[in-house]
């Protein structure tokens, strides 16, 4: 599948990077102007990895998302005004308002839900990937992470863990260069971080991450060999971050030109160009398709934080709901508790 | 000549075993795992061999490999894969092979099994159990003896129980299963295979709730209160006190979070004492709790202060050393003398 000849998948990933794009720069200004509260990781400059990797999974199919994760939620498909409502800490929030950025499960779009521990979501992946196996399911699951989780133990004991078993899941490392201010450079005794897959005996790739296209084509590829039994694969998509790790963040490891000179590789400018005619093949979008598209992602946006505003707030005297399940839940098999 | 109809008093007794506490929990998994195909087994050395106590002995021979899973060494992956299963609709029982061990997966059990309801308002739940054989008395060491349960009995979105007997041992094992929020079971290892702690169990009597403590033993004088290896110390140390006239009321937990001090409450309003025994150190600890409580619920009924015996708040001791960290008969006694002579 070309995303860039093909019209409709290439309206479809630039929608849904801008949207995603529009939705982090919402959030941003936001968070500045006193409007939220909490924290916010942005991934603004990621745009390409949650798109194109999402566009190579089918309906039925799970991710697990990281602390970094408004991206792959509106990738895999999630409503807006949920996510929103959400980050305002809303009762029609996905989750009430209680989970807040970092923790958005979406059941219905398969997204298992996100994370605010690095490397949390990973050996969960290889669970729901276990019990897709054990239903003899064809659904496969998709592990975001970024590359500060590859140093983590949980990592290395979830990767392990789906190879010897071998369990149908993808991990997808999107590689930003940083663990918050630790450089990968710095935190790697190796040249790329697909080398690892090696050492759990599964396929490890590196692509380019500010491309949808090489992402989907990875990560598809991954995908067709987890669906038909062949196990987990490792994908490594390098990007970059514009922001700072979260909020508090002044950018004070790397340099004003580094962070320059991958805004100039800017993902969605790139595909943009891509999509026009920019590259060797016809031109799948014209001008206004491409106009089309932004507006539709900046619509979608403001109509999300329109319908978010205008309804209620988390409510402080539900604060202590569903810690326990309620008593009066109806129990599978055996003795009620 | 064809056999006589059984008669109730037959039912009931082909239905009752006198089995030990280590072949109650594995006839509570095995019930569980017959009732519903949506209970796994994992952990380390759990199929062939049956896991280092043998609880989990025969369950891979019957049920398959598929369903009772050898995992490598990797806590915080089996936790975690246990939380993915979960969320996805099965009930995975994990065994931590021993207390010491369970650090690893502290962060998947902390920030993700115990958070995971809450976090999205009931949208995703996982009912993981959690056994973990703990305590001391087998000759071990630090990392094979010791008794967390109050590190996890902290954490709000988890459920702690702990066994002292076969029939709680095979009740609580099925009732955790059957509960929709995770639950850790923390086994007194010591008394694994404990024959004089042999008990009938009938598997066609309606258990106690999970989440609820009983009075083992009636008197007036003085109530202790203790909890899976510790029990039978208490009960030994009523025992002593009965032939000097004493009479210990004597309290099993049995729950640890949420913790069900109603009898409690009652029985120090009538005794005036109490004595909580643990062998997990004293500091900020489930003793602790259940003294400040109780000196919160009966202050006008207290005749003395709590008193607590427990281990000493330093690291395991060498297997040499074990019986004077351990709660025994003498401590006991001796808390509750002070306790009467106040």
């Amino acid at each position: 599948m070309t995303l860039t000849t093909e019209a409709d998948r290439a309206k479809h990933a630039l929608t849904t990077m801008w949207t995603i794009r529009r939705f982090e720069e919402a959030v941003d200004d936001m968070f500045a102007r006193g409007l939220m509260h909490g924290t916010m990781h942005l991934s603004i400059g990621q745009e390409a990895v949650p798109t194109g990797a999402c566009m190579a999974l089918s309906e039925g199919d799970y991710i697990t998302s990281t602390h970094r994760g408004h991206g792959h939620c509106i990738a895999k498909g999630a409503k807006l005004d949920a996510m929103m409502a959400e980050l305002l800490a809303k009762e029609t929030g996905y989750c009430r308002g209680r989970g807040g950025s970092m923790h958005i499960a979406d059941v219905a779009t398969g997204n298992l839900g996100a994370n605010g521990i690095v490397a949390g979501g990973v050996p969960i992946a290889a669970g729901a990937g276990l019990a897709v196996r054990m239903r003899g399911g064809s659904e496969v699951v998709v592990s975001f992470f970024g590359d500060g989780a590859v140093n983590e133990g949980a990592w290395h004991e979830g990767v392990n863990l789906a190879a010897i078993w071998d369990l149908p899941v993808v991990f997808v490392c999107e590689n930003n260069r940083y663990g918050m201010s630790m450089s990968v450079d710095r935190a790697f005794n190796v040249d790329t971080l697909a080398e690892r897959a090696r050492g759990y005996g599964i396929p490890g790739v590196t692509v380019d991450g500010n491309d949808p296209q090489t992402v989907y084509d990875a990560v598809a590829d991954a995908v067709r060999r987890a669906r038909s039994g062949g196990g987990p694969s490792f994908v490594e998509a390098l990007t970059y971050r514009w922001k700072g790790h979260s909020k508090s963040d002044k950018n004070l490891y790397r340099t004003r030109e580094e962070i320059e000179s991958w805004r100039e590789r800017d993902p969605i400018a790139a595909f943009e160009a891509a999509v026009t005619g920019g590259g060797a093949t016809a031109p799948a979008l014209s001008e206004s398709d491409v106009e089309e598209c932004r507006a539709l992602a900046r619509d979608r946006v403001r109509e999300a934080i329109r319908t978010a505003n205008a309804a209620p707030d988390a409510d402080a005297a539900t604060l202590t709901d569903a810690v326990y399940a309620p008593a009066g839940e109806p129990i599978a098999g055996g003795t009620r508790a | 000549m064809a056999a006589p109809a059984a008669s109730p008093v037959d039912t009931q007794a082909a239905n009752t075993q006198t089995m030990t506490i280590g072949k109650a929990l594995n006839n509570g998994l095995r019930a569980a795992m017959e009732a519903d195909p949506k209970v796994l087994v994992m952990g380390e050395d759990v199929g062939k061999l049956g896991g280092v106590f043998r609880v989990t002995d025969g369950l891979q021979k019957d049920f398959g490999e598929h369903r009772v899973l050898d995992t490598p060494l990797a806590e915080s992956g089996i936790v975690g894969t246990a939380i993915g299963l979960a969320v996805r609709g099965f009930r995975p029982v994990c065994e931590i092979q021993f207390e010491g061990f369970i650090f690893p997966a502290f962060d998947q059990i902390s920030s993700q099994l115990a958070k995971l309801r809450y976090r999205t308002q009931g949208k995703l739940k996982a009912p993981v159990v959690i056994r973990v054989p703990f305590g001391g008395g087998i000759g071990a060491v630090e990392h094979h003896s010791e008794s967390p349960e109050s590190l996890f009995s902290h954490i709000p979105g988890l459920k702690v129980v702990s066994c002292s007997n076969p029939v709680d041992a095979y009740w609580m094992m099925r009732q955790a299963i059957s509960s929709d929020d995770p639950v850790m079971v923390f086994e007194p290892k010591k008394l694994y295979h404990s024959s004089a702690l042999k008990a009938p169990v009938d598997t066609t009597a309606t258990p106690d709730p999970l989440h609820s403590s009983r009075v083992v033993r009636h008197g007036d004088a003085a109530t202790i209160a203790a909890y899976g290896p510790s029990l039978p110390v208490a009960l030994d140390a009523a025992t002593a006190a009965q032939e000097e006239g004493r009479s210990l009321e004597v309290i099993d937990l049995r729950t640890l979070s949420p913790l069900d001090l109603g009898p409690v409450f009652e029985s120090v309003r009538r005794t005036g004492r109490l004595v909580v025994v643990s062998e997990a150190s004293s500091e900020v600890s489930l003793t602790s709790e259940v003294a400040a409580r109780v000196q919160q619920e009966c202050f006008y009924s207290l005749e003395a202060p709590v008193q607590r015996v427990t281990g000493f708040d330093t690291p395991y001791p060498p297997a040499k050393l074990e019986e004077h960290f351990l709660p025994d008969l003498d401590r006991v006694l001796y808390a509750v003398d002070n306790a009467l002579e106040w």
